[in-house]
């Protein structure tokens, strides 16, 4: 029976899919376990499906939590005295959010796996780190909001954190240009949010007229092209507009919930998506949810093996994606490799419902 | 009204129109000649809602229906009614109103700000038909406005109202209802309603395959066609039996014929993960879930052990049902209210259930229908005799 700190102990992209299935399947079989004993929720659902996750031999059996349960429940399996902090998701206003309960296990856990897997990007050496974003999104530290969340989470890979936008979202040459000084000649990390970083960095040094030059560093970004795609920009533009105004020339996409922070899916080189040791996707067919082939495009499940204090570590989510391929990627990394096609869609509902919308 | 923010759909501001007598004939030779010009119309068979309201406006529907209101009685229709028309049905647009000029009044239709594609196909049509001077009777009654969050609107036409008709949303209803009425108007409220199906499992059990298919394509038209989400869809399916081998195979015969006919569905992702959810939260809630039986993604059937005390939040959507087993009506007495509304029906004696009704003195069950009746919308609806509610008796 294999365990989570053993996996800790592997290379993060080096499991083959036999091997990996096999470590996987016992790990998140026994998280099954766990939370059946220790939250209701979860146990009533397993009891009216009447599954026993003692019986299944793959991790591919197990219940998929719906991601908007997460929203509507207090999922939880650990003494709330255990918590010590609360994660939520961020909505817009009136919005209901996910509200993910974390254990200093789960937490220390996350961290762990996200630093084991950027390492694999990164290096071992860490690295000064420019975070394009405001520090105000954190300040708040009662309630993390997932934006404050992965920043925190993200920040333990470098040092000298620094933030390019002041509190009013403004791009602060001073401090971007202190801090280019500083470290010149240094390999840099750079992090933030796909369309914060789109607004209020490219588009700022673009009406300013100004370029910086970060050839030397990394970017690491996430949260989705949704709001990109009105203006037409997807992830190729996004790299070649970025290059343009800053000189970046290694530039990731990432993609992950808060729901199952720790676990991400990293571009590589390549362009790929990829699934780390710590986690794994399969596409569900939306007619029957069987697992799609591959190349077949359906809804994402995403599977970890980090979420103790919480059931979320088979999660159903609202996204569509495809499975490109699996241990073959020419960028090397093993596991499988995907992308993410977006949200699925909402569809026009009839009934009889209010006549009055609500504004 | 002339002030009034409103857009004209078909007809004008409304001025002071004589009350007509039910049936009236000017209106009776409109509402055939309406049927034929949309039966006529290709754009019309875009939309079965449509169809089927040119097929209720027939000649023969209406003369059948008037010989049916006619008691003997001197009648009047009661002058001008305001109808707020639901978003989500949008034929009943032209329901309201047709029951509206039968009654014998002038009429005032709130379209719903979507202002659904097959209303205003309906109100072209209707638009060159009224240009003609031999429906200038039928003009001057007629007003399809639509208008926004318009507090105003509302309490300028409920003020002249002398029939104000809301169709539902139970927050609609109170949201109309802070714009005050004449002391003599009548209201007449469709509120958010619960119905079910109660069924004899050995009748199902012995039909031949072809009655089965028809079955399950009437029970398809009844729920899944408005994504089980009209007042009148069932939601949970009441097996009337003494129970046995017979009537397990009739319940499993049912099921797999609906999930056969559900095939066509649209089943839309979001659907999928809406239906998914709901399912979930039901096995998080509901004590007395006996099991959940899944045919893949387009039906899935939770068996209850008990019903709950308010059998009205058994609610599915998309092809979501809760089933229960009763070998005596009497059983369900205590778990209906008044929010229940349909009560469809195959293998069973409706008559014994409109006694049911009236004999355990229920304060729901309007509606008592075959499988595959339940959205056809009638002049008694919802427990009111609508034309006879509109208009006055001259005693």
């Amino acid at each position: 029976m294999y365990t989570l700190d053993e996996l800790f102990e592997i290379s993060p992209y080096a499991l083959e899919r036999e091997q990996k299935h096999r470590i996987l399947t016992d790990i998140v079989k026994n998280l099954s376990l766990v939370h059946r004993a220790n939250c209701m929720e979860y146990r009533r659902l397993l009891g009216t499906f009447h599954m026993d996750p003692a019986t299944v031999d793959s991790y591919e059996q197990l219940m998929m939590i719906p991601v908007r349960l997460f929203k509507e429940y207090e999922l939880c399996s650990v003494d709330r005295k255990e918590i010590f902090k609360t994660m939520t998701s961020s909505g817009t206003s009136g919005q209901r959010v996910s509200k993910i309960f974390l254990d200093r296990k789960t937490s220390a856990n996350q961290t762990k796996a996200l630093v084991k897997t950027m390492e694999d990007f990164l290096g071992k050496k860490r690295r000064p780190m420019l975070i394009l974003d405001t520090k105000a999104v954190i300040k708040n530290r009662s309630l993390f909001s997932a934006r404050g969340a992965g920043i925190l989470g993200f920040s333990m890979l470098g040092y000298d954190t620094t933030y390019a936008l002041n509190e009013n979202m403004q791009l602060d040459y001073s401090v971007v240009k202190a801090f280019l000084e500083k470290h010149q000649g240094e390999d840099l990390f750079l992090f933030g949010f796909t369309y914060i970083i789109w607004k209020h960095f490219y588009k700022e040094l673009l009406n300013d007229g100004k370029t910086l030059n970060i050839s030397n560093g990394i970017l690491l970004h996430g949260g989705g092209f949704k709001k990109l795609l009105s203006e037409a920009v997807d992830n190729d533009a996004y790299k070649r507009c970025l290059e343009e105004v800053c000189g970046l020339q290694h530039i990731y996409n990432y993609y992950g919930m808060v729901e199952q922070t720790g676990s991400i899916y990293i571009e590589c080189e390549c362009g790929h998506l990829h699934a780390s040791n710590f986690s794994d996707v399969i596409i569900r067919n939306p007619k029957d949810f069987s697992i799609c082939p591959m190349g077949e495009k359906g809804m994402i499940e995403l599977v970890s093996v980090l979420p103790t204090s919480y059931p979320g570590h088979v999660i159903l989510t609202e996204d569509e994606g495809v499975i490109l391929g699996e241990d073959d990627c020419p960028c090397g990394r093993k596991g499988k490799y995907f992308k993410i096609l977006g949200r699925i869609r909402n569809a026009e509902i009839r009934g009889c419902s209010d006549t009055y919308e609500r504004p | 009204m002339r002030d009034l923010n409103v857009k004209y759909l078909v007809g004008g501001p409304i001025g002071a129109s004589r009350p007509l007598p039910p049936y009236d004939g000017r209106v009776c030779n409109f509402l055939a000649e309406l049927s034929r010009a949309l039966q006529r119309d290709r754009r019309t068979a875009l939309y079965p809602d449509l169809l089927s309201f040119a097929f209720f406006c027939r000649k023969a529907n209406i003369m059948k229906l008037k010989k049916e209101f006619e008691d003997g009685r001197v009648r009047l229709g009661k002058g001008l009614a305001f109808h707020i028309a639901p978003s989500n049905v949008p034929v009943n647009c032209a329901f309201t109103y047709v029951f509206g000029l039968l009654a014998g009044n002038a009429n005032i239709v709130r379209v719903p700000s979507g202002e659904p594609r097959q209303i205003i196909l309906l109100c072209d049509i209707m638009r060159a038909m009224l240009a003609d001077e031999k429906y200038n009777d039928i003009w001057d009654r007629t007003a399809f406005i639509t208008y926004g969050h318009d507090e105003a609107v509302n309490d300028a036409l409920s003020a002249r109202a002398d029939v104000r008709v809301i169709w539902g949303g139970n927050e609609t209803i109170s949201k109309i209802r802070q714009s005050p009425i004449k002391p003599r108007c009548t209201e007449i409220t469709f509120a958010d309603r619960y119905s079910f199906a109660l069924i004899a499992p050995e009748a199902v059990a012995d039909a031949d395959d072809d009655e089965l298919r028809r079955l399950a394509e009437r029970f398809y038209n009844d729920t899944y066609l408005m994504d089980q989400n009209a007042c009148s869809t069932p939601h949970l399916i009441i097996w009337f039996s003494e129970g046995g081998e017979k009537a397990k195979v009739g319940k499993q015969r049912f099921w797999e014929a609906v999930c056969q006919t559900a095939e066509k569905y649209d089943l839309a992702d979001i659907k999928v993960s809406d239906k998914y959810v709901m399912l979930c939260r039901y096995a998080i809630e509901l004590e007395d879930i006996e099991s959940v039986q899944r045919f893949e993604n387009l039906l899935y059937v939770v068996t209850l052990q008990e019903l709950p005390d308010i059998i009205t939040r058994l609610r599915g959507r998309f092809g979501l049902f809760f089933q229960y087993d009763i070998r005596q009506l009497g059983e369900l007495a205590r778990h209906i209210d008044e929010t229940v509304q349909t009560c469809t029906c195959y293998g069973v004696d409706q008559e014994a259930v409109r006694n049911f009704a009236v004999n355990h003195g229920l304060r729901g069950i309007d509606r008592v229908v075959p499988v595959g009746s339940a959205l056809d919308i009638g002049v008694i609806w919802d427990g009111y005799d609508i034309v006879r509610q509109m208009s006055r008796i001259i005693g």
